[in-house]
């Protein structure tokens, strides 16, 4: 199982990391209103548990989430709700909660230190951190406390901490390995007693020497056996789960399992530290570090920065824009989202925000053309997929060879995009095409429910049209025995 | 012939009278090949019950084609893909929808303005698929995942209250909390 293939697939890019990281972590100004989305994306939601004027304190819980697959939002500051709704000014953001900043950052009564975790049973553990709001900072948002009960229900064997970041742009776990490794390395231990994990290692890129150092520093001044570093090679996507879990433990997730199958489990670093803050000083998932950067922003920066701040604010407090930046995007450049609008409050998704010139952008005037099977697609699929075949199926609607050359193990990188000598927008078509796929799912899942429903219809009609001709004809029966006895 | 060959071919003969029977006895009991044809026509038709193909549904429809009653072009909410998916099956020339028997619209369920319901029961036998809730004199309601957005419930209402909206309109989703 190990050693799929003899050369390391993927790509080497230029980073793009060193503008941000000239400075420490930075904090960043409380907004004065915060909005928090409701929205988790996936058709993940949360429902508000608080009142429009409602007073608010510091880390109170505002939003339940609707299913074990998200995540409880928690105030970010101390105030009023202003309102509850479609937020109108952020085309597309949807719901959101405003909460206007008095100001006092008063604590709400349940933002108090843990009990020691050793004292509680990994089942109490996990419960915390469920309550404590705490979700994958990588970007997927998955809950942490699910993940960790899912893992424990699995026994699984190795906790693999994820701090590889290997996208351009993005920086924050970067600096937070390097200010904060002993809440990563703290965060590892709690996670090992809440997953039940006999060992965690602790995974980054080589071409972060300085957080290695603090954590390796981290990691020597609690001698825990348990815990390990591993310093990979720098190259995208070594951070991509998979990719990363097969890099470090030799073991390959197959394909349509997830890691607990194979007795793995992932977790970001940000969201270890997130929960040996939350252990620490009670705080639940009210902030988040993120990289402000961008040849458009004045001074490129990590900050540490409440969720629901608008990322104009932020880029305000990086110094605000110079001139007119051509593109905006939260996420790094090859897998990052186009921000419509710098009103977009910050989510606990966002791990970086780009204000882009010319100057960063790789001139993409080229025009699409034939694919001309040279495959180097394929030899830089990190997924073993080969692009070129599955481009095939896209542009001639074919499922079944989609199927068969694994559309769904594709993890959109964009690393077949950045190759293709054709220009191809490969990943956007693969997207499009999943999304064609699932609708096209939900209309039969649809249509079949339709049917039960038609036949059910249909025959409730005809036992009322029996019912009505018995009747009838009783009527007719009664009616001449009637005459028959009195003839 | 010699006589040792005897009962090699009356064993031959009693086999194939056997296996003949069988098969007979098989073919009895097998389903009609018509009525599997209808059911697999019928698993491509979308459901949509509307009878914009002029029979009362969408099984009857594919009954129809199976039989060679009607072209299998007369189902606007199936579209293109239906008409191809049809003709695949069939193994004849693909064919646009006629647009004599309706456009292909985007999905889209009906929405009671409940203001100006009466409460008068009209519209609920008119859905193929329940999607209605109500009851004489009580405001109606449609449960919007199940309507399959046939508009047969329009025409009923005697006071209008009835509209189609296209799936994605924020006014429907404010309405369900969906």
């Amino acid at each position: 199982m190990a050693a799929r293939r003899e050369f390391a697939p993927g790509i080497a890019l230029e980073t793009h990391k060193q503008a941000a990281m000239q400075s420490r972590i930075a904090p960043a100004p409380a907004p004065a209103q915060a909005f928090v989305l409701l929205d988790q994306g996936d058709g993940r939601h949360t429902v508000p548990c608080v009142r429009v004027g409602e007073r608010v304190r510091l880390g109170s819980p505002i939003a339940c989430a609707d299913t074990d697959a998200g995540a409880d939002l928690h105030a970010p500051v101390a105030g009023r709700v202003r309102s509850i709704g479609v937020l109108e000014r952020v085309p597309d953001a949807g719901h959101a909660i405003i909460i206007d900043n008095d100001g006092s950052d008063e604590r709400d009564p349940g933002f108090e230190p843990l009990p020691p975790p050793e004292t509680l049973p990994p089942g109490e553990l996990i419960e915390l951190i469920r309550r404590g709001g705490i979700a994958g900072l990588g970007g997927a948002l998955f809950p942490t406390a699910t993940k960790l009960a899912q893992a424990r229900a699995r026994s699984i064997a190795h906790l693999v901490l994820n701090g590889a970041e290997c996208e351009p742009w993005i920086c924050c776990d970067d600096a937070l390995m390097r200010e904060a490794a002993d809440d990563v390395v703290r965060g590892a231990q709690l996670m090992l007693r809440a997953s039940g994990a006999k060992r965690g290692t602790i995974a980054i890129e080589n071409d972060k020497p300085q957080a290695g150092e603090a954590l390796g520093a981290a990691l020597a001044a609690v001698g825990d056996a348990r815990l390990a570093l591993v310093v990979l090679p720098a190259v995208y996507p070594a951070g991509a789960e998979r990719q990363l879990l097969t890099a470090v433990t030799g073991l390959e997730v197959p394909e349509g399992a997830r890691p607990p199958d194979i007795g793995l489990l992932s977790q970001n670093v940000g969201t270890a530290a997130a929960v040996a803050r939350l252990a620490r000083t009670g705080e639940p998932l009210i902030r988040r570090v993120v990289t402000i950067s961008g040849s458009g922003v004045a001074r490129p920066c990590n900050m540490d920065a409440r969720i629901g701040t608008p990322i104009a604010e932020l880029i305000g407090a990086a110094g605000g824009y110079t001139g007119t930046p051509r593109r905006l995007w939260f996420g790094g450049s090859m897998t990052g989202r186009a921000l419509p609008d710098d009103a977009w409050p910050l989510t606990r998704a966002m791990n970086c925000i780009v204000a882009a010139t010319d100057a960063d952008l790789v001139s993409a005037a080229s025009v699409e053309r034939p694919c001309i099977r040279c495959g180097d697609c394929a030899r830089v699929c990190p997924a073993g997929l080969l692009p070129q075949e599955l481009h095939r199926g896209v542009r001639s609607h074919d499922e079944s060879l989609l199927e068969r050359y694994g559309l769904a193990d594709c993890i959109e990188c964009g690393c077949c995009d950045y190759v293709c000598p054709s220009a191809i927008p490969l990943v956007e078509r693969f997207r499009q095409e999943r999304v064609a796929m699932r609708e096209r799912l939900a209309a039969a899942s649809r249509a079949t429910e339709a049917r039960l429903h038609f036949e059910l219809h249909e025959r409730r009609a005809a036992d009322l049209e029996a019912s009505r001709r018995r009747e009838f004809e009783d009527a007719r029966r009664r009616a001449r025995d009637h005459s028959a006895d009195g003839g | 012939m010699s006589t040792e060959l005897l009962p090699l071919v009356g064993g031959a003969i009693a086999l194939a009278l056997v296996l003949g029977g069988l098969l007979g006895w098989a073919a009895s009991r097998m389903p009609d090949d018509v009525d599997g044809l209808v059911e697999q026509i019928n698993a491509l038709l979308p459901q949509t019950q509307c009878g914009q193909c002029l029979f009362p549904g969408c099984r009857p429809y594919a009954a129809a084609i199976a039989s060679g009653q009607a072209d299998f072009d007369r189902c606007p909410p199936g579209g293109v893909a239906t008409a191809e998916a049809i003709a695949r099956l069939l193994d004849r020339p693909a064919k646009a929808p006629d647009p004599g028997y309706g456009v292909t619209k985007p999905r889209q369920v009906a929405w009671i303005d409940e203001a100006r319901c009466t409460g008068c029961a009209r519209c609920l036998p008119a859905c193929p698929v329940d999607a209605i809730v109500g009851a004489p004199r009580l405001m109606h309601t449609v449960i919007a995942p199940q309507c399959t957005g046939c508009e047969l419930c329009v025409a009923p209402c005697p006071v209008d209250c009835i509209e189609m909206r296209v799936v994605g309109d924020a006014r429907i989703s404010r309405q369900t909390g969906s």
